[in-house]
């Protein structure tokens, strides 16, 4: 069985979101959703990428794929920042706790 | 080949950042992940992303993840996840299948190299030059939110430093008070 790149990028993609998803789901700590996003992201990226080439407009996707990689580092570094501060103030990165917070 | 290989190394590496039990380690397996990307980018044709995704998905996030795990410290949370492991395999397995039946293609798939493929310069500083701009507002936004997220808080004033300076104050104000008063006192 003989399969085109573009179709396995398309299975490494889907299996990168599904990575990123079932970490979404199973981690508690606050930096490691931020790596799960990332993952997500990066998923995201390589199917931009492997849809812009077999369409044969990979420049078009290369300067979309930049807006996404900026909005994806804005992301991750808001949310490093917000856990610092979470650590700082609450004690803890389990979004668990901080889900029992009242008031 | 060198394709498949690559994306079977990406998806462990994405599997390990998500199963390390440490955070560091987990950030250094997904900076891993980012270079593997950004290989997969570049036999794709996208030199550009690749090289930015080196830069600033290898290299810049990675630095942050760990310059936070070592302010933050790398807690130690026991196990178990918020909704029973099993369901969540489940949830993503299905979720896996459902996207593989939705988006890829039964037949075959070639290059389309029919379609004009206009210069890098040309896309990205004319047609998607609003893209730029967002851009500019995202980067200005997110350092502004950070500074603001990362700034020391003053803590209020305590009781006694308060009655302190209230006391400091009075004391001010029964000296001026009575300067006044001697002052009236000799003019008459």
């Amino acid at each position: 069985m003989n399969l085109s790149p573009f179709i396995i990028a398309f299975v490494g993609m889907i299996g990168l979101l599904g990575i990123g998803f079932y970490g979404l789901m199973v981690c508690r700590n606050l930096i490691k959703i931020v790596i799960a996003l990332q993952i997500l992201v990066k998923a995201a990226l390589l199917g931009l990428m492997a849809a812009g080439n077999l369409n044969g407009q990979i420049n078009l996707s290369q300067s979309m794929a930049l807006t996404v990689i900026v909005a994806d580092t804005i992301v991750a570094v808001m949310g490093i920042a917000l856990g610092v501060q979470i650590r700082r103030r609450v004690g803890t990165l389990d979004v668990r706790e901080l889900s029992r917070l009242k008031g | 080949m060198a394709i498949t290989s690559l994306i079977v190394v990406t998806l462990i590496f994405a599997l390990q950042a998500i199963l390390a039990k440490q955070l560091i380690t987990s950030a250094l397996w997904l900076a891993g992940m980012s270079a593997m990307c950004s290989v997969l980018f570049f036999l794709f044709g996208a030199q550009l992303v690749a090289v930015i995704e080196l830069s600033v998905g290898a290299g810049l996030v990675t630095v942050l993840f760990v310059f936070a795990i070592s302010v933050a410290g790398d807690d130690a949370l026991d196990a178990t996840p918020v909704p029973p492991r099993l369901l969540s395999v489940g949830l993503a397995a299905l979720f896996i299948l459902l996207l593989g039946w939705f988006i890829l293609p039964t037949s075959g798939t070639s290059p389309v190299s029919a379609i004009i493929n206009p210069p890098l310069a040309k896309v990205l500083w004319q047609e998607r030059g609003l893209d730029l701009i967002v851009q500019v507002v995202l980067i200005f936004s997110g350092v502004l939110g950070l500074l603001g997220l990362l700034a020391e808080v003053k803590p209020p004033l305590d009781a006694t430093m308060a009655g302190e300076v209230g006391a400091l104050r009075q004391r001010d104000l029964h000296t001026l008070e009575s300067q006044i008063s001697n002052s009236q006192e000799t003019g008459k």
